[in-house]
Parts: C-alpha cells; structure tokens; sequence
C-alpha cells in the first residue's frame, strides 16, 4: 500500500469520525505538503526567497558602501580647511535618509512601497526586495561606517605619512581591515533580511510565507504549512551561519598564525 | 631644510603651540624632550602635516608645506615618521609593508622595490622577517620594520615620535642602534623622545620644550650638564 492510498483511506476515516489521532496527523501533513505535489510550491518560494534576499543584500551593500564612503570622507576632512560644500550636502542628504529608515518600521516601509508609490506595479516581489534593500543599505551603511571608524586612526596616518594618498590608503590599508572586522554583523545583516523577506508577501509578492498561505487558504489547516515554513527559514539560517563562521575563521588565518 | 616661522596649534580652546619659530638645518639630528603634554609631539606631527597648524608657516626644502595648494603626498614622500606604536599594517607581509608605498607612489618598480626592502631588512638584521605579519613580531622588531619602512622612500629627513617609548627596556638598545647607525650616515632627524640617553646619544641638538614653548636648546654635551632655564633644571633633575 503506498502513500497515496493510505492517505485516502484515513481521510474517509477521518470525515467519518473515527480516525486515531495519529492518523489524522498524516492526514494533515499529507495535506500540507504531498497532495497536489505542494512540496514544489515550498521549493519554488525558497528560491524565491532567496534571489529575494540576494537582490535585497546587493542593493543594500551598494547603497550602504555609497553612503558610508560619503559620510567617512565627510567626517575625516582635514580640520582647518574649508570643508567640501557638496559633500556636505550629500553628507547631509544621507544623514536624512538613513534616520528616516530606521526610524520606521520596515513591515510599513514595505506596505507604502507596495501600496503607495509602486501601487501600479504588478512584481511586488521585487518592490518588496527593493525596500528591503534600501532598509539594509541604511544599516549597512552605519555598520560599515563604524568598521572604517574603529580602526585605529594610527593605520591610516601611517599610510598617509608614507605618502600615500587617501584612496590608496582606504584601498590597501583601511578598507581590507575594516572588511574583516565587520564580516560578523554583515552576516547577521544577511540573516535578518532572509528573514525579513517574509514581510514580502503582506503586499502580495510571492515567496515562501505566501505560497504557505496560499495552502494555509486551500486546505483550511495553518498548521502544518506555517510550522513547515518556519523549520524551512530556520534550516537555511542554520546553513548561512555555518558557512559565515567558516569564511570568518579563513579569513583569520591570514593575521595570526 | 625645515623652516618654522610662528606656528601655533590649538585643540578648541587649547593652546598646545605657542608662536614657535625654528630652522632645522640638513644633517642635524635634533632631539626634544620635556614633560607630556609640553607639545613636542604635536610639534613634530605638524612638521608633517598630521596635525594642521592653526597659525604659522612650515617651509620644507623651499616648498611651504602649510600652503592648501601644497601636494601634501608628494612632500610627505620624502618625510619618513616613525610611531611610538609602530602602526604597521597588520593585513600585510612585512615585505608588503615596505614596498607598498614606494610601489604605489611609483617612486619604484615592484623588483626595485623588492630588492631595496631585503637590501634594508639585512641591515637591521630581520632579512628572514620578510614574509612574516606583524603580529608575529615582537616588540623591538616591529619598530625596526617601521623605520625601514619610512626609509624604503629614501625620504629626506626621518621624524621619530618618541620610538621607544612603547618597547621592553631590552628591545630598546636594538632599536637606538639603528638610529645611531642611520644619524652617522647624515640623515636628518627629528626625535621626540622621553630617553635621555638616546638624546645624548643620537642627538646633535637638544630642545626642551614646556608649556608650548622652546624653553631652552643646546648641544647635548652642554645642555645636560650645564643646564640654564630653571624650568629645565628641575625637568633634568627628576628624569636624570
């Protein structure tokens, strides 16, 4: 007797009253997950789920470099000179930006995106991977600003006392040091906006939380379909954390050993 | 060579440099000592440029380096600086450490560059350092690295922040011979330093300074036997 048939004979069993307890567990997993091959609607929304969060980190890290390569330059003019004017109206314009961000709650940030300024758009998906980048660039930014700042200002004096000019010793002396201290909270970063994804589909964009939903919707049983998507998430946080701690390890290999 | 004329620094309301005025001619090796907080650090890191000078001007080599149209990179070349840290480059091998500014500033091609660091490394005796990092350095050795480093630019004149301030009393002989060495061959140097026998030792003009001021200059010889400023006496009498 194979799946199939077990299934549907404890499901008349169970319209009839007169299932075990157990039984009407398989009968709602099997609902949850084999009938109707749903196990390829979760697959496909962890795919989409993931390029989601891809999408979300490469604009997140772009706009986070960007404003705080903006906001360092700003804060390390010379004393004494004139400062940059221009700077300082970008330098300000971020400073806007980045307080608004995290001032708000990305769960509305999302829902204005979604149903305010791209309410016309049909890839909420994407309008939802959007937002979330530039949420994340608003944090990246701070997280990368205050690596380039914790370094110790005598790495940077060095460099410039050899003559060196200032983007050679961003470049060679700064930048890779800073890398390596921030990797942990950029990983973190990473693993809070997988998460977060899951606010994509509160504007109708499809990733995983949805399409459970959407079965949540078919077979009137939440739990199984949200329990399954939860230990999913959890799965592939689990992954990413192993592998952040593996690149973390190599990458201290190179200043002691 | 370095022309000072009436600088002043102050942090905020702080006035760390008062109005000093001062020529350090080519082969001098001059060395200032006086209490922390007298401002001989800052006075040296203004010879650089490290720190902006609020008020006066600093003449290197005919260039006023305190002109905002100055090059400052192209001056700072020839101005080797020496931290009481050392502030190596941790991410790099120290063959990396001190070929990466003559490379990058092309002052050198990547081989002439490699052979002027073993050629410097050999002198001070860390030839089998050359691919090791920092960290696995001690001490001494580290500020051996960081003057070979500044002197991989052939620069024209080597300021010291006080070098051997944060060494073990016995890395510290390693690291003056070096220094030694480096003023017997007519470098011209400028030495902060709290190591009175070091001053005596490398320099060929001693400055005390107090309170943001020159206080008194001398040859070595005279000026710590035959101290004239009161202020300097009782300096000398408690560091001796």
């Amino acid at each position: 007797m194979d799946l199939a048939q077990t299934y549907e004979l404890w499901r008349q069993l169970m319209t009839q009253g007169d299932a075990e307890w157990w039984q009407t567990l398989f009968v709602r997993f099997y609902q949850a997950f084999i009938e109707g091959d749903r196990w390829r609607q979760y697959l496909q929304g962890v795919g989409i789920t993931l390029v989601a969060t891809a999408v979300a980190l490469a604009i997140g890290v772009v706009l986070g470099v960007l404003v705080a390569m903006i906001r360092t330059a700003h804060d390390q003019q010379r004393p004494g000179r004139p400062k940059n004017p221009v700077l300082g109206v970008v330098n300000a314009i971020c400073k806007v930006c980045v307080t608004v961000i995290r001032g708000t709650p990305m769960l509305v940030q999302v829902l204005i995106m979604g149903m305010v300024i791209f309410a016309s758009s049909r890839n909420y998906t994407f309008v939802g991977a959007l937002t979330l980048g530039i949420n994340s660039g608003a944090y990246v930014a701070e997280i990368i600003r205050g690596g380039l700042m914790s370094l110790d200002p005598g790495q940077m004096e060095a460099g410039r006392s050899l003559g060196l000019n200032y983007i050679d010793t961003m470049r060679f002396i700064v930048i890779p040091q800073a890398f390596k201290a921030i990797l942990p909270s950029l990983g973190n970063e990473f693993i809070v906006l997988l998460k977060d994804t899951s606010m994509i589909s509160v504007i109708g964009g499809q990733e995983l939380v949805y399409f459970a939903k959407n079965i949540v919707n078919r077979t009137f049983d939440a739990m199984f379909p949200l329990v399954g998507a939860a230990v999913i998430y959890l799965i592939l946080v689990m992954i990413f954390t192993w592998l952040q701690g593996k690149l973390e390890r190599r990458l201290r290999q190179s200043d002691r050993r | 060579m370095i022309d000072v004329k009436h600088l002043s620094k102050s942090f905020g309301d702080n006035l760390v440099l008062d109005d000093i005025s001062e020529h350090i001619a080519p082969g001098e090796k001059v060395v200032i000592i006086g209490p922390s907080g007298s401002g001989k650090s800052t006075f040296l890191r203004c010879l650089n440029l490290l720190e902006t000078p609020t008020k006066g001007t600093i003449t290197f080599d005919g260039m006023e380096i305190t002109d905002p149209k100055a090059d400052i990179d192209k001056i700072r070349q020839q101005m080797g600086m020496v931290f009481q840290h050392f502030n190596l480059f941790p991410n790099m091998t120290i063959r990396r450490n001190i070929t990466l500014a003559p490379v990058r500033t092309k002052l050198m091609g990547q081989e002439e560059a490699d052979d002027t660091a073993t050629a410097l490394l050999k002198r001070v005796g860390l030839e089998e350092k050359a691919d090791a990092y920092p960290s696995q350095l001690s001490g001494g050795q580290k500020q051996r690295i960081a003057i070979v480093r500044a002197l991989a630019m052939k620069p024209k004149v080597m300021l010291f922040d006080e070098p051997t301030s944060a060494l073990d009393p016995e890395m510290v002989g390693a690291v003056l011979d070096v220094m030694k060495e480096l003023a017997n061959e007519g470098m011209t140097m400028v030495v902060v330093t709290h190591e009175m026998g070091s001053a005596r030792e490398v320099g060929s003009r001693v400055l005390f300074m107090d309170g943001g001021h020159i206080m008194e200059q001398n040859t070595p010889q005279e000026f710590f036997d035959h101290p004239q400023n009161p202020r300097t006496q009782s300096f000398l009498s408690k560091v001796l």
